[in-house]
C-alpha cells in the first residue's frame, strides 16, 4: 500500500513529466492528450467539491463546463469579428485575453450555479440528480436553438486567445498555462476542504440534523459549494474551448455531465486528487481502448461498472488501499 | 391559430404524452419498488426499437415485429436485472447513476457494433397507413390515433394491475415495507424481477411505437429518457397516476409551446425574431415546468412528502 500523500505527489510529476517526455520525442499529440487530461481534471474537481464533499450529486454539471466554453467562444468571436459585445449606453468589446476570459467563465458559471442550486437544493436526493440533468438540458437546448452564437453548429475560434505575451499557439506553452491553473486549483480546494467552511461541509454531508443543531444552515453550506463548484467546473470548460479552439452545445449535453462524473469517480470520490488521477486515466482509456478498437465504449463502460460495482474508493483509493477518504 | 389546428396539436401532444407515459411508468415503478435510478432505461427503449425493426425486416409484420419488441426488451431486463441491477438496489445514488451510464455506453455501442451506425426504418403496416376522420370535421393520421388509443389502453390496464391484481397488491407492499413484505412470503427477488422486467417491456413497446414514426438509430433513447425523468420528477417518484399526469402535462407543454410561442410572440414582434426566440422558449419549456413545479412542490405533484 502507498501513502495517498506520494500517490498524490507521483500523480502531479508524472502529468508533468509525461508531455515533457513527449516534447522531446516530438509528439505533439501526446501533449495534447495531456492538456486535455489537465482540464478534465479541473472540471472534475469542481464538480467533487459539490458531489464528493457536499454530498450533491449533480448531473448536471455540464451546464457550468459549457457556460464556461461559450464565455470564451462568444468573447472571442466579438474580438474576431470586430463587432461589440453590448452597445448599449456603453460599448463593451470582446476580448482575446486569457485572464479576462477566465475570469467573465467563472462569474458566469457561478452566478449560474448560484441561481441552479438555490433552486435545485429546495429537493434533495434523487430528485436533486433530475432537477439538475434538467437545468443541463435547458442550456443545451437553448444554445442548440438559439442562432445568434452558431445554434447547433458552435462557434469557430481561429486563433488561440493570448495570455501575457507567450505563444499559446504552441503546446506544451498552452500545457503549462492549464498546468498552472490545476495546481492553483487544487491548492484552492485543498484549503477550502480544510477550512471551517470545508469541515461544516462535511459534517453537513453527514448529519444535517446535527450540523443544524450547532446552529450552521446546511442549505447556505451546500449553495456556497454548490457555486464554487460551478465555477470551477466552468473555468475548466473555458480551458477546453480554448484548447479546441471550438464550441458547441456538446458541451452542454448530459453526457458530458455523465463523464465528468466518470472522471471523480474513476478516480476516487471526496479526495481532493481523486479527479487529477480519474481524468488521466479516462484519458489513457480513450487513447488505449481507441486504438484497439472502434468500439471501445463497450471496455470503458465495462471497466467503468467493474469500479463502480467492485473498487468502491476508485482508483486512488484502490492504490492506497482505503475504499473511504479522510473525513 | 385555427382551431382546427389547435386540436391537431393538442392530439399530438397527448400522442407524445402517451408515449412518454409507457417510458416514465417502467421508471417510476423501478424506483418505487426498488428504490433504483435507472439511466439505462433508455437503451432498454432502443432495444425494443431495434428488436421492432429486424423482426419486421425479416417477417413483414408489424405485430410480430411488436411482440418482439415486448419480448426482446423484457428478456433484456431480465437479464441486467440479474447479473447487474440487483447488486445496486443497497447502493446510493450515485453508485446507480454511474453504473447504469455503464450500461448506456455498453448498450449503445453493443447497438451500433450489431446494426452499424446507420438508422433502420420500421414502416408502419398499411391499415394504419394514412389518415382517418374524426367528429367535427378532424382529420388525423391513423398511426397517431392508434398510438394514443394503445397507450391509454395500456395506462389503463396498468392502473387496473396495480390497483386490483396480487401481484399489485405486492408492488404496492413493497414500496411501502419490503422487508414486510419479505417476511410475508413474497420472494422479494423474483417481484424485482418481474417488476423491473415489466418497465422494460413497456419501454421496448415504446421504442417500438416511436420507432415507426421516427427512425430506428443508436442514441435514440437517451433524449426520452431524460423527458422521462421530466415526466416522474413532475409526478412524483414512485406515483403511476403522478407518472401520467405528468406525462400528459409534457407531452402537451412541449407540443403546444412548438406550436404556440411562436405565434405568441409574433404579436408583439416582427416574425423572423419571434420565430427564434419562440423556439428556443419552446425548446426550454418542459424544464422550466419542472423547474416551477419542484419550487412550489418539492416532491412532484403526487409525490409522498
Amino acid at each position: 500500500m502507498i501513502r495517498e500523500t506520494t500517490l498524490n505527489a507521483a500523480l502531479l510529476v508524472l502529468l508533468l513529466a509525461v508531455p515533457l517526455a513527449a516534447l522531446i520525442l516530438d509528439e505533439l499529440f501526446i501533449i495534447t492528450l495531456a492538456t486535455r487530461a489537465v482540464i478534465f481534471a479541473i472540471a472534475g474537481i469542481g464538480l467533487n467539491l459539490a458531489l464528493g464533499f457536499g454530498g450533491l450529486v449533480s448531473l448536471g454539471h455540464a451546464a457550468f463546463f459549457g457556460i464556461g466554453g461559450y464565455a470564451m467562444g462568444i468573447l472571442a468571436y466579438h474580438a474576431q469579428t470586430y463587432t461589440p459585445l453590448i452597445e448599449w449606453h456603453f460599448v463593451i468589446d470582446g476580448t482575446k485575453s486569457m485572464p479576462v476570459i477566465w475570469l467573465t467563465a467563472t462569474i458566469a458559471s457561478a452566478i449560474a450555479a448560484l441561481g441552479i442550486g438555490a433552486l435545485s437544493l429546495r429537493t434533495s436526493g434523487v430528485y436533486f440528480i433530475m432537477i439538475t440533468l434538467a437545468f443541463g438540458q435547458m442550456f443545451y437546448f437553448f444554445t442548440i436553438s438559439w442562432p445568434a452564437y452558431g445554434g447547433e453548429d458552435g462557434l469557430s475560434i481561429y486563433v488561440r486567445n493570448g495570455f501575457a505575451g507567450f505563444n499559446t499557439m504552441d503546446p506544451i506553452t498552452f500545457f503549462a498555462i492549464c498546468y498552472a491553473m490545476l495546481l492553483a486549483v487544487l491548492w484552492l480546494v485543498a484549503r477550502l476542504v480544510r477550512s471551517s467552511f470545508g469541515l461544516a461541509l462535511g459534517a453537513a454531508r453527514q448529519n444535517e440534523d446535527r450540523i443544524q443543531a450547532v446552529g450552521q444552515r446546511p442549505f447556505t453550506l451546500y449553495l456556497a459549494a454548490f457555486t464554487i463548484s460551478g465555477a470551477i467546473t466552468g473555468l475548466a470548460g473555458a480551458l477546453f474551448a480554448d484548447l479546441n479552439r471550438f464550441v458547441s452545445p456538446t458541451m452542454f449535453s448530459w453526457q458530458t455531465s455523465g463523464e465528468i462524473m466518470v472522471f471523480v469517480i474513476l478516480g476516487g470520490v471526496g479526495r481532493v486528487y481523486g479527479p487529477v488521477a480519474g481524468a488521466a486515466m479516462f484519458i489513457l482509456l480513450e487513447h488505449v481502448l481507441g486504438g484497439l478498437s472502434e468500439f471501445w465504449h463497450i471496455y470503458l463502460g465495462a471497466i467503468l461498472l467493474g469500479i463502480v460495482l467492485f473498487a468502491r474508493g476508485g482508483l486512488i483509493g484502490l492504490l492506497a488501499g482505503r475504499e473511504v477518504a479522510d473525513d | 391559430m385555427p382551431l382546427l389546428l389547435f386540436i391537431e396539436q393538442l392530439l399530438n401532444g397527448l400522442q407524445f404524452g402517451v408515449m412518454l407515459f409507457l417510458m416514465a411508468a417502467g421508471l417510476t415503478l423501478v424506483f418505487g419498488v426498488m428504490g433504483l435510478i435507472n439511466l439505462a432505461h433508455g437503451s432498454l427503449y432502443m432495444i425494443g426499437a431495434f428488436a421492432a425493426a429486424a423482426t419486421a425486416a425479416a417477417t413483414g409484420s408489424f405485430l410480430l415485429a411488436l411482440m418482439a419488441s415486448l419480448a426482446v426488451a423484457a428478456i433484456a431486463g431480465v437479464i441486467v436485472e440479474m447479473t447487474v441491477m440487483r447488486r445496486l438496489y443497497d447502493r446510493d445514488h450515485l453508485d446507480q447513476v454511474l453504473a447504469t451510464f455503464a450500461l448506456i455506453l455498453i448498450f449503445s455501442e453493443g447497438t451500433r457494433w450489431l446494426f452499424g451506425s446507420f438508422p433502420l426504418y420500421l414502416d408502419t403496416p398499411a391499415w394504419l397507413k394514412g389518415s382517418t376522420q374524426l367528429p367535427f370535421g378532424i382529420t388525423y393520421p391513423k398511426y397517431r390515433l392508434a398510438i394514443i388509443l394503445v397507450g391509454l389502453a395500456v395506462a389503463a390496464g396498468l392502473f387496473l394491475m396495480i390497483a386490483r391484481t396480487r401481484i399489485g397488491i405486492q408492488i404496492r407492499a413493497g414500496e411501502n415495507d419490503r422487508e414486510m413484505v419479505g417476511a410475508l412470503g413474497v420472494n422479494i427477488a423474483r417481484l424485482y424481477t418481474l417488476v423491473f422486467a415489466l418497465g422494460a417491456a413497456l419501454a421496448g413497446f415504446a421504442g417500438a411505437l416511436i420507432g415507426a414514426i421516427q427512425s430506428v438509430q443508436v442514441g435514440m433513447g437517451e433524449p426520452v429518457l431524460i423527458l422521462a425523468f421530466v415526466v416522474i420528477v413532475i409526478g412524483g417518484i414512485g406515483s403511476i397516476k403522478g407518472a401520467f399526469i405528468g406525462a400528459i402535462l409534457v407531452g402537451l407543454t412541449d407540443t403546444l409551446g412548438r406550436s404556440l410561442l411562436p405565434l405568441f410572440f409574433g404579436v408583439f414582434m416582427d416574425t423572423s425574431s419571434a420565430t427564434t426566440i419562440g423556439s428556443s422558449l419552446a425548446s426550454m419549456s418542459i424544464y422550466i415546468l419542472m423547474a416551477a413545479v419542484l419550487i412550489f412542490r418539492p416532491r412532484g405533484l403526487f409525490g409522498a412528502a
